[in-house]
């Protein structure tokens, strides 16, 4: 894993645009973290407490939002959740090959004061 | 290691000059939406006088953006490129090290290859025919595109067919990190167990082709073969797949294949896009 890295960033950006923004605090960040990006949520989460102690960004709410695989059925056009690894349509039964979402990993948007 | 690989795709984002930003996104147009159905800490606002800065940059972003440059170098220049992953001991440089001494006669080949400390690997490939350009990955968990990038600049990538990256074993980093590759395989020996698929299924999702290795070994380990090729199947529809052994060779006629087809492509690409040139 390097979700270490990974959180670091997240924080540059995440300062970058603070000062932009004539902002001080961060009071809250979040991020859009797929099921297949293959990044623990729980180890960003200890990356950030590792990383934001002592910046702007310290005591602020890291808010994870999953995304879970979404697919899409060539054989009947079917967009579907997968409810195991095998991602079979529920209707038609044809495995898909085409993952729509589950990948992303994101810094959606701030709190900042 | 991983806690601390120190990789850090964000920090060497130089800010787009260019406007070809949205050609990373492909795939067709559905419209998708997050609100918050699986949100996993769903809070009301806080109280304070915080304002919401927009900001949707994906982490990835800097990395997408170089693979994508080394793709459209690899295309340019005709170089069929595979990405080679798999756990730690899967047999990546051995499979090299064996189609390195029976291809080279056909095609002209150079290897990148991520190695934790040593550079080992590299010196077990050097001696067959073609270039091999080490990458010190340190504690790193992965390669990225720009340290391939960088490795490529010791290559004369025009005078090749093929180039293949070593990735560092590990099941789980590499399927993050696009190399600019035009093949990703993804290795499983028969040492490991046949569940490897359900236990990873990010990288074996993204396989263009799985190769199972070590086959001269199945029976000693109490390996089922049928077994695994089914959970490649179910795990990974859309990736060929491919049994063999580097020691016997059982199998390696199949791999070669894969390669000369991949090789056969890029060329063909090539011309058309020289002929469109010229028109
Ligand atoms: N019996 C048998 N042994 C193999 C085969 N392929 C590789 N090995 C052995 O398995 C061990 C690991 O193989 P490598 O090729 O070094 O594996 P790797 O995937 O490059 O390993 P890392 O780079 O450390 O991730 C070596 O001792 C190889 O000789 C095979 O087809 N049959
Ligand atoms: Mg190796
Ligand atoms: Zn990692
Ligand atoms: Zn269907």
């Amino acid at each position: 894993m390097h979700e270490a890295g990974l959180m670091q960033a997240v924080l540059e950006i995440a300062f970058a645009k603070t000062h932009d923004a004539g902002a001080s605090r961060i009071e809250r960040l979040k991020l859009r973290v797929g099921d297949l990006s293959g990044v623990v949520p729980e180890a960003l989460q200890f990356a950030f407490e590792a990383a934001s102690p002592g910046t702007a960004a310290q005591g602020a709410e890291l808010q994870l939002e999953r995304v879970p695989a979404e697919c899409w059925c060539e054989r009947c056009g079917l967009d579907f959740r997968p409810h195991d690894i095998i991602y079979a349509c529920p209707r038609c039964g044809e495995i898909s090959r085409q993952i729509e979402t589950g990948r992303e990993l994101e810094l959606v948007s701030l709190e900042v004061s | 290691m991983c806690r601390d690989c120190g990789c850090s795709p964000g920090s060497s984002t130089t800010e787009h000059a260019h406007g070809h930003d949205l050609a990373h996104e492909h795939g067709h147009a559905h419209e998708h939406h997050h609100q918050g159905d699986s949100a996993v800490h769903d809070h009301p606002p806080h109280a304070g006088q915080g304002r919401t800065l927009s900001v949707e940059r994906s982490l990835l972003e800097a990395n997408d953006h170089q693979a994508w440059h080394n793709r459209e170098d690899f295309q340019q220049k005709g170089v069929f490129a595979l990405n080679l992953m798999s756990s730690p001991g899967a047999g990546k440089t051995r499979l090299l090290e064996r189609t390195l001494d029976e291809l080279s006669a056909k095609l002209r080949m150079a290897v990148v290859v991520g190695d934790l400390q040593t550079d080992n690997d590299a010196r077990r490939m050097q001696g067959r025919g073609a270039p091999v350009v080490p990458i010190t990955t340190g504690t790193m968990c992965h390669l990225e595109a720009n340290l391939v990038h960088r490795a490529c600049h010791q290559l004369d990538l025009a005078a090749l067919d093929v180039l293949f990256i070593e990735n560092v074993g590990n099941l789980v980093c590499p399927a993050s990190f696009d190399l600019g590759e035009a093949a990703r395989v993804v290795l499983m020996s028969v040492t490991e167990g046949e569940d490897k698929p359900f236990k990873y299924p990010p990288i074996f999702k993204l396989a263009d082709v799985v190769v199972l290795t070590k086959l001269d070994m199945a029976e000693a380990a109490g390996f089922d073969v049928d077994l695994a090729v089914k959970n490649i199947r179910d795990v990974a529809p859309q990736a060929e797949l491919v049994q063999l052994s580097a020691r016997s060779g059982v199998g390696l006629d199949a791999w070669y294949d894969f390669i000369l087809r991949g090789v056969a492509e890029r060329k063909h690409e090539v011309e058309e896009q020289t002929a469109a040139v010229r028109q």
